[in-house]
């Protein structure tokens, strides 16, 4: 069928925008896919029936990322309904924009608690089941932000800096056992985010962007296809700009 | 039935890759059997589930010889 028959991937943050796109693109190539969602039940048991429909298993798992406990039992939830764990995307993210001189400690404790820690917590439960395997891809959605900055969101930006900080020392600390982990700093991408913006503001960012428009949530989930893959089986650390060419 | 110091050696063994003469009570992973930090966490993985326990990381950190990883294991078996 495809290039993950077999696999089993976990997804944060799947039920919606680039993380439903990830986890359909994941099923598409013949993964197993563990559909981790917080809030929106029917929606991720609507990304568990599509996958279905296209002749893949999947799962949906409710799970707070911030929490240590939730996270082992999203884990053990996987490894119970398909015996392993061979990708996991970190892609659970949200925001709370604020000038940083507006920004109140519990909206950056909240956006680094989901978003960083968040993704230290899932990689570190995920690390045992793959070492034992001797086999295993991590894969990070970080953000253009996190290399770039962005006035408005310093704890978005921090979080995902820090990803990035992170992929590449668990890229090192688990190179010798076959766990390969990179991140993706996607740029633009339309979603039910962007969809919102008012015209003069879509239209001023893409003035920046050298492809002169959005990314499509596709784009990024088949990034997350090929890091998931053997065709990436000699590149760990690395952070892929999938931006339009935004970033170079 | 196999003693705990029999079946701590057979894991050291095979998950270090060293001869079984080397591994003594008193020999250190780290310095006397050529484990780098990775491999003690596996290590202690791996006798967690030989012996069917939980080892917290805190106790883990302590474990450093084979003569430790044995009476930790003695300590909660018995």
């Amino acid at each position: 069928m495809g290039k993950l028959n077999g696999k089993t991937a976990v997804v944060t943050g799947a039920s919606r925008g680039i993380g439903r796109a990830i986890a359909l693109q994941l099923a598409a190539e013949g993964a197993n896919v563990v559909v981790n969602f917080s809030g929106s039940e029917q929606k991720a048991s609507e990304v568990v029936q599509e996958i279905q429909n296209i002749g893949s298993q999947a799962i949906a798992v409710q799970a707070n990322i911030s929490d240590s406990e939730s996270v082992q039992q999203l884990m053990n939830a996987a490894i119970e309904q398909f015996g392993a764990i061979d990708v996991l995307v970190n892609n659970a993210g949200i925001t709370r924009d604020n000038l940083l001189m507006r920004m109140k400690e519990d909206e950056w404790d909240e956006v680094i608690n989901t978003n960083l820690k968040g993704v230290f917590l899932c990689t570190k439960a995920v690390t045992r089941q793959m070492m034992k395997q001797r086999a295993g891809r991590i894969i990070n959605i970080s953000s253009i932000v996190g290399v770039m900055g962005n006035a408005g969101q310093a704890n978005y930006v921090a979080a995902k800096a820090g990803v990035i900080g992170l992929t590449k020392t668990t890229a090192r600390e688990l190179a010798s056992r076959n766990i390969l982990v990179n991140a993706i700093a996607p740029g633009f991408i339309s979603t039910e985010m962007t969809d919102t913006l008012p015209e003069d503001v879509r239209s001023s960012m893409l003035t920046q962007i050298p492809l002169a428009k959005l990314g499509n949530p596709e784009d990024v989930a088949k990034a997350v296809v090929f890091l998931a893959s053997d065709d990436a089986s000699y590149m760990t650390g690395q952070t892929l700009h999938i931006d339009g060419g935004m970033y170079m | 039935m196999a003693t705990v110091l029999e079946r701590v050696t057979k894991v050291v063994v095979d998950r270090l890759g060293v001869d079984e003469s080397e591994v003594k009570v008193e020999a250190s992973f780290r310095e006397d059997l050529g484990a780098d930090s990775l491999d003690v966490v596996e290590l202690v993985m791996e006798l967690e589930d030989e012996f069917d326990m939980e080892i917290s990381d805190e106790d883990a950190e302590k474990i450093a010889t084979v003569g430790d990883a044995i009476s930790y294991i003695e300590g909660k078996v018995s």
